[in-house]
């Protein structure tokens, strides 16, 4: 058992209804109790759709463990079959039908459907939902996508988009932004999948001469088994940040043997100039926790410190499967990676690494409030305020813009810094206040540490004339560098030795 | 109820009225989401749910908007191991619970949660509990419940929760009243205060605000129900002795008088005694809601099954604001708490329980109403297709009981129509 005060995915069910949602046409019967059909709610209320998901749900209750609840998935597949009349059908089940086996599956061939009805197989309880997600697109793009066509000759370059799902983080406007970088660029998109694609779409993937995959926890297997089946090549490059759009660029017009120079001399993104401006001075080395999704992890680690010069202080991932990548990153930056899906895990790196900005998921916004540090969201999960109105994409150019409001928003401006470090005992401008910028909104908690060392009453105040959002650091510093040479009791000269020593 | 509130009644009501059942995908919550507003009502207690990632993942969908720094909720998620019994599911569940309380100290009372995984399994939480308690105690009282989607309907894991905490009350035979069904602050003051001004008492509430401040039971105890979905609560509180005052549930001017009264009648409170206390409030209550009655009333309005309010909440609708209910439905009909509310309720309207969600849309698209009661899956689809919808779901976070909620609760079923007027997009 995992006490599990937040998790960072939902189980594989989700990630198949995602997919099944993004699409047109398809339907998903779902073999669950009563209760489970909450799924619903992400969809029509987090991201707020105006229609129900396409998914049925037996909704078995006590009463049915008793009878045949393998004639309940029956009649639930037949009668949604009759009703939406779909292309074709998923048919699985959720954590509690998986403990009962009835094999829906099985089932549903028995039914003798006059469509594609693909099984799944989620195991509720070692997988999780972008598992789930890539493992339904697989298997849909498995069983839909018809054989290898030969690619007419002399017409223009053309590729599948992969990834985009229902309930991922802005993969509306991501889609958006690439989709017109591309056409910008003169080529074709042939199919994008699985966010608008019909099944009858499926079959036509193979006539792409490659694959942009945006989203490689959904779409990796896909992309993967397109390449061998059908000798599509994929990008590698997630095109979050400047830099990585760029290279994004340059990878897409190899792959469609075109030259980038043009585009990449044309276009760019008001972030650059706006972090080289002199007003984003202050932001240099600030100490910045990175978690998330391993590509938004990635990619904003990369943004943090190469296009906002922060200093990587943490970086991690509840994704396994990338962890080799992430240590490998964090590495570059002198740091040991947090590879977990253990909120209160994370919580503990945080704590240990005193970041004064976390860009993580709506979980670390829960830990960011406990411990008072300014947060931005940057992997999902998310909740309904992340699924904004207005554009705004991760990818691309205008994505660019989009981090460098996002990211800098919640972090203290620079007067107010400056002023909050001479004078301290302003009744407004307190020291523990939160940035006046932001209202009154943020409490700041400052954190307790253990107290194993004695602080002098005079250091103690000195401490507390540090600014609140390097002060955890200060305390820890101090704390350390007394620790190491053994000093009791931490006085006046304590700290600005340890400061001297630490010099940051 | 009274004979006198009765003769203002149509001849017959609902009492005999023909239920449609039917077979089919229910959408609804399961029990587990009783623990969102539960666990701000008793604020010492901790829910840890022991279940599977859906489980987790409900909770957090649910309450996960709201940014907290320590949630008094948290879900022990079984994995392959405990499932495959290469673990022992009670040791894992000792250690799960020894590092939660290590963490919240402050936590008096706990609650282990039962799931639909945990259930079909047959993981005995009742034992646990005794064990945990034997080794957490006196700090920490350690009790269970289930609020598994296969046996329980969204509100009915309030009622199975209340129940686990009858059998913790310490007897006491004296007289008093005890309100059941956790209310909102403000609500529960208002109506301390009327039933001190009609000298009923002592009053005590179930739940109550903090573990320790439990009431007592016993055979003096009379109980009023505030919600009508405490079947088992009630039924366990009538096995220690206590005796249910039959009425119908406080909502509105009406629902609220007949309900005050059940106790004034229990507790002999001369007729005049009980007018001179409650009129004011009943004539403001009148005021309030007459607010609301241009947009509400001669409107047709249907209601999805939820949280078993329906009922109450149509005869509210119906007979104080002239709405006419189309189609009532309710996850399961408890006929004996009931009884009262039915009898006030206008002929005419197709009482559903359990269900169908796919047919009962049907059923809604045909009779096309003025205002459609549902859950949050079904609301903003049925509002592409051009309904006007109130969710559900907002009529247990709300207060909306006694006499000064009255307004606020027409003002809820106001809303979307008013909003649908305004708005120009």
């Amino acid at each position: 058992m995992q006490l599990a005060i937040w998790t960072y995915e939902g189980p594989p069910h989700i990630g198949a209804m995602r997919v099944a949602t993004a699409m047109q046409g398809l339907h998903y019967v779902l073999h669950a109790p009563q209760g489970d059909t909450y799924a619903d709610l992400l969809f029509t209320m987090i991201e707020r759709r105006g229609a129900r998901p396409p998914v049925t749900y037996t909704t078995f209750q006590a009463r049915d463990l008793g009878g045949d609840t393998a004639e309940l998935f029956k009649s639930a597949a037949s009668d949604a079959f009759r009703r939406f009349q779909p292309q074709a059908m998923i048919v699985g089940a959720s954590c509690t039908a998986e403990l009962i086996q009835d094999d829906p599956g099985g089932l549903a061939r028995a039914l003798g459907l006059p469509i594609p009805v693909i099984p799944l197989e989620l195991p509720s309880y070692q997988k999780k939902e972008n598992w789930g997600a890539a493992e339904t697109f697989y298997r849909l793009v498995r069983g839909l996508c018809a054989p290898p066509a030969p690619r007419p000759a002399g017409r223009a370059p053309s590729c599948n988009i992969l990834g985009p799902t229902a309930l991922g983080f802005r993969h509306r406007d991501d889609l958006r932004e690439i989709t017109s970088l591309l056409e910008r660029m003169g080529i074709t998109i042939n199919v994008t999948a699985p966010l608008g694609a019909t099944p009858a779409d499926l079959t036509r993937l193979g006539e792409a001469d490659f694959n942009v995959v945006l989203y490689p926890e959904t779409a990796g297997p896909a992309a993967a088994w397109l390449a061998r089946a059908h000798a599509q090549p994929a990008t590698k490059t997630i095109p979050i940040g400047l830099n990585a759009t760029r290279e994004f660029i340059a990878e897409v017009a190899a792959l469609a043997g075109i030259d980038p120079a043009p585009i990449l001399a044309a276009e760019s993104s008001r972030s650059a100039w706006y972090s080289r401006s002199v007003d984003s001075n202050y932001l240099t080395g600030k100490r910045v926790f990175v978690f998330g999704d391993a590509t938004h992890a990635l990619a904003a680690a990369r943004v943090a410190t190469e296009e906002l010069g922060f200093t990587l202080v943490g970086l991690g991932s509840y994704a396994r499967e990338q962890a080799r990548e992430l240590r490998d990153a964090a590495k570059a930056h002198g740091i040991e990676a947090t590879i977990s899906d253990d909120y209160l895990a994370v919580e503990a790196s945080i704590q240990a690494a005193q970041p004064e900005l976390i860009l993580g998921t709506q979980m670390e916004r829960h830990t960011a409030k406990r411990l008072g540090i300014p947060c931005a969201v940057i992997s999902a999960p998310v909740h309904v305020q992340d699924y904004p109105a207005r554009y705004s994409p991760q990818m691309g150019f205008e994505g660019a813009n989009v981090l460098f409001d996002t990211w800098v928003h919640p972090l203290m401006m620079g007067l107010e810094e400056h002023l909050l470090g001479m004078f301290r005992e302003d009744f407004e401008f307190q020291a523990d206040a939160a940035p006046s910028h932001l209202g009154a909104a943020a409490a700041t908690a400052t954190p307790t540490l253990p107290a194993t060392l004695t602080w002098t009453a005079e250091a103690e105040r000195e401490l507390g004339k540090i600014p609140f959002f390097v002060r955890g650091k200060a305390r820890r510093n101090t704390e350390r560098y007394a620790t190491e040479r053994s000093i009791g009791t931490i006085t006046l000269e304590a700290l600005y030795d340890a400061k001297a020593h630490f010099s940051r | 109820m009274s004979a006198a509130a009765l003769a203002h009644a149509p001849a017959a009501g609902c009492t005999e009225a023909p239920v449609l059942r039917e077979r089919g995908q229910r959408e609804v919550f399961c029990g587990l989401t009783g623990i969102i507003w539960l666990h701000r009502k008793i604020q010492d207690a901790f829910f840890l749910v022991v279940g599977s990632r859906t489980c987790a993942h409900l909770m957090q969908s649910a309450a996960g908007v709201m940014i907290f720094a320590e949630p008094r909720f948290a879900t022990a998620i079984m994995e392959e191991r405990d499932l495959a019994g290469m673990t022992d599911a009670n040791e894992e569940l000792d250690r799960v619970v020894a590092q939660l309380l290590a963490r919240r100290p402050d936590i008096r009372l706990l609650f282990l949660v039962g799931s639909c995984p945990s259930e079909v399994i047959k993981l005995d939480l009742s034992r646990a509990a005794q064990r945990l308690n034997a080794t957490h105690a006196p700090g920490v009282r350690v009790l269970n419940y289930s609020g598994s989607g296969i046996e329980t309907t969204f509100t009915q894991g309030e009622d199975a929760c209340l129940a686990a905490l009858v059998p913790e009350m310490r007897a006491d035979p004296a007289p008093s009243l005890l309100v059941v069904g956790a209310l909102a602050e403000v609500v529960e003051d208002q109506m301390r205060r009327q039933f001190e001004a009609l000298g009923i008492g002592p009053v005590a509430f179930l739940p109550p605000r903090r573990a320790a401040d439990l009431p007592g039971i016993g055979p003096g105890t009379r109980f009023l129900l505030a919600q009508p979905f405490l079947a088992e609560t009630a039924r366990l509180l009538e096995e220690h002795g206590a005796r249910r005052l039959a009425a119908p549930f406080p909502l509105g001017a009406e629902g609220t008088t007949a309900w005050l009264r059940a106790a004034a009648e229990a507790w002999d409170v001369p007729a005049a005694r009980f007018r001179e206390v409650t009129a004011i409030g009943e004539q403001r209550a009148r005021t309030a809601i007459a607010r609301h009655r241009a947009l509400l009333a001669g409107r047709r309005i249907t209601f999805f099954p939820d949280s078993q309010l329906e009922i109450p909440l149509a005869r509210f609708l119906a007979r104080e604001l002239d709405m006419q209910p189309v189609e009532i439905g309710t996850p399961y009909l408890h006929r004996q708490h009931l009884a009262e509310e039915l009898a006030l309720l206008p002929t005419g309207a197709t009482l559903s329980e359990g269900g169908d969600v796919d047919s009962q849309l049907d059923r809604c698209r045909a009779a096309r109403p003025d205002l459609v009661v549902c859950g949050l899956g079904l609301a903003n689809p049925l509002e592409a297709e051009g309904f006007t919808t109130k969710w559900s779901i907002e009529l247990v976070f709300t207060p909306i009981q006694g006499y000064d909620q009255a307004g606020d609760l027409a003002a809820l079923f106001a809303r979307p129509l008013d909003r649908r007027m305004r708005l120009m997009v």
